[in-house]
């Protein structure tokens, strides 16, 4: 059997409650750290898992963890950032509903870590119902000696609230959410000064995803050791990878990184193959964001070599033919699906969603929505094709957050790898795929 | 301050509830109960929120009236014309579109007889379409109030919309409660 960390009991009946969770040997983590470990000692072990962030840039937690200024006077903030917001993401909501412990546990570790004495987890507003579940496990927490003042004795004390966002993915982006947090428009702030020197309230904070936080009780109880000897060289671990799209089995399933992209969409322990029998045609492998693979690229590299579920294979051959592991949303296409009308509703929700700052994105983002939305009507005219792959390219690293790249990535892969059905719209003044 | 002139006031248990919220936050930095509150006050007001309203909402939290206005301008759960006793949200999104959301939002409009970002003429329904809402598995998606509605096929619409037309489905309560 396969490792699992994040969902090895999410089918236990009543797991959300305390006493499920503690039977399952819940919290063990949080009393042996503030037993026997300092925090510097957690932040080593963290360090030495391995674990790479699970927000999308896959950034090494514990690396993050270490630009803390320790020596600032200020308080220190932990957040977790539960926006989840990337179309095809649906995992951070999978843990908080049914296994709102395990964030709780990691959030105590890593604020003990940071020396928090006070942790938001900031949850997109839309998600109401799960921020319900969560406080309701949060008072329970404090109920049991786990959250409050002077936990389990140990002179260490920990407040932990939730604050719900107001719809707005930009949000996610951890410069904006911490403005948001501070009772302000998401505009994202201008890096550096990086969040780890001045963060929230202009005090030292870390942002950290979901998933990410959930790990922490299990790499503390195994050892550094045990996680780093899951998964491949760069990427260890396990990862939560929410599936969606034309299979037949959408979920979130937890794999240990470097498993085969086909076994993931064809074994019937994952996807369950295409649905109807229909043939693969393209995947969105991480998110909305990432580039778009065809079916040739995404089960083997441009090398021949199997593809598989890791940060470094799927980047494998740059933007050429490669992709990005991402925040793990995998959105499988069929041979019925329109590229180009899908493209169509990546780039009105990217226009929605940029926050105005900045000329090329807030621009940039209309501009692209528009030309897709003549092209797709069958409207469209060669020379927009280009036009539209130049727009991508000059919104591309010019931008304040990265919202701006990952606006663009999916415009500029799509004609890449799909150029001919895009001229196929503007042939044909309609969309080849409507009867 | 400048705009003691509202004639709101939140009941006690709703304000003994932004009381708890405003302790979340460091002295002085209490305008971070603003995202909070803003959902607090539009479940307050039939699901929108008027100008008095914000105005309230800046009074609670002892600062000006812009700084609330600019911040429900900018979320788009913010409401800030009415809306119908009951709000549905269809997410329009790519994973949502390949499962056939286009046809939902259709069904939707067509039974109700209005159009996305319309109100039915007697008040009770507003259609919205909205971005991704992380439940993407559970294809094609709609949002009522706090409560998701997912898998979603011709059928199963319109056992909803007769579920809330027969209880005069009011989607506006306090999402925290
Ligand atoms: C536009 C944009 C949206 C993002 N949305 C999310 C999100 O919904 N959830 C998330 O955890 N990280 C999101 N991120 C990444 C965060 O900025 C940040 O890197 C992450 O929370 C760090 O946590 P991690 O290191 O644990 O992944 C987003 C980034 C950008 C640029
Ligand atoms: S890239 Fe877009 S979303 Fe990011 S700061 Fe600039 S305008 Fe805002
Ligand atoms: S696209 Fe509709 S829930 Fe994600």
């Amino acid at each position: 059997m396969a490792t699992k960390i994040l969902l090895e009991n999410i089918e236990a009946p009543g797991l959300a409650t305390f006493d499920c969770y503690r039977k399952l040997g819940g919290y063990a983590s949080v009393e042996k750290a503030l037993k026997s470990l300092s925090p510097d000692s957690i932040t080593q072990e963290v360090l030495k898992s391995g674990l790479r962030g699970r927000g999308g840039a896959g950034f090494p937690t514990g690396m993050k963890w270490n630009f803390i200024d320790k020596k600032s006077d200020k308080p220190h903030y932990f957040i977790c950032n539960f926006d989840e917001s990337e179309p095809g993401t649906f995992k951070d909501r999978h843990i908080g509903q049914l296994n709102p412990h395990q964030l709780i546990e990691g959030m105590i570790l890593g604020s003990y870590a940071l020396g928090a004495r006070s942790a938001y987890i900031y949850i997109r507003g839309e998600l109401f119902y799960v921020l319900n579940i969560i406080e309701k496990a949060i008072d329970e927490a404090y109920q049991k000696g786990f959250l409050g003042e002077n936990i389990m004795g140990s002179g260490y004390s920990l407040d932990l609230y939730c604050q719900p966002g107001g719809g707005a993915y930009i949000c996610g982006e951890e410069t904006a959410l911490i403005e948001s947090l501070e009772g302000k428009r998401g505009n994202p702030r201008i890096k550096p000064p990086f969040p780890a020197l001045v963060g929230l309230y202009n005090c030292p904070t870390v942002v950290n995803n979901v998933e990410t936080i959930a790990n922490l009780p299990w790499i503390i109880n195994h050892g550094a050791d045990a996680y780093a000897a899951l998964g491949t060289l760069k990427s260890k671990g396990t990862k939560l990878i929410s599936a969606c799209g034309h299979i037949n089995k959408p979920g979130i399933y937890e794999i240990e990184l470097g498993l085969p992209v086909e076994e993931f969409i064809y074994s019937d322990e994952y996807c369950g193959g295409i649905r109807n029998g229909n043939q693969l045609k393209a995947v969105v492998a991480g998110g909305s964001s990432v580039p778009i693979l065809p079916a040739e690229l995404i089960l083997k590299t441009a090398k021949g070599e199997p593809r598989l579920l890791s940060y470094e294979s799927l980047e494998e051959g740059g933007f050429q033919t490669g992709t990005m592991l991402g925040s793990g949303g995998f959105i499988v296409m069929d041979h019925t699906a329109c590229i180009v009308k899908n493209l169509l509703t990546f780039a009105r929700f990217y226009h929605h969603e940029s926050c105005g700052q900045c000329s090329p994105c807030r621009e940039g983002t209309g501009w692209m929505e528009k030309i897709l939305r003549r092209i797709e009507a069958g409207k469209g005219s060669m020379k927009e094709i280009d036009l539209l792959a130049d727009i991508a390219k000059h919104i591309d690293g010019t931008t304040i957050c990265p919202l701006g790249d990952a606006a663009a990535w999916p415009v500029s892969s799509a004609i890449r790898h799909f150029r001919s059905e895009f001229e196929e719209h503007i042939i044909q003044q309609k969309c080849p795929f409507t009867k | 301050m400048q705009n003691e002139h509202t004639t709101i006031e939140f009941p006690p248990e709703t304000l003994a509830l932004v009381n708890r919220i405003i302790k979340r936050y460091p002295e002085g930095r209490q305008k971070s109960a603003l995202l909070p509150l803003l959902h607090i006050a539009q479940s307050e007001n039939k699901g929108w929120l008027s100008t008095e309203m914000m105005d309230y909402v800046a009074i609670l939290l002892d600062i000006q009236p812009i700084e609330v206005y600019e911040v429900a301008s900018f979320y788009s759960m913010f409401n800030l014309e009415p809306v119908g006793n009951c709000l549905i949200e269809v997410c329009q999104t790519g994973p949502c579109w390949l499962c056939g959301a286009e046809e939902i939002l259709a069904h939707f409009e067509k039974r109700l007889g209005i159009k996305s970002g319309e109100t039915t003429a007697d008040g009770r329904f507003s259609l919205k379409t909205v971005e991704c809402l992380a439940a993407c598995g559970n294809a094609p998606v709609i949002q009522v109030g706090t409560d998701y509605h997912e898998n979603l096929n011709i059928q199963k619409v319109d056992e909803l919309l007769d579920t809330w037309q027969a209880e005069n489905k009011n989607s506006h309560s306090n999402p925290y409660l």
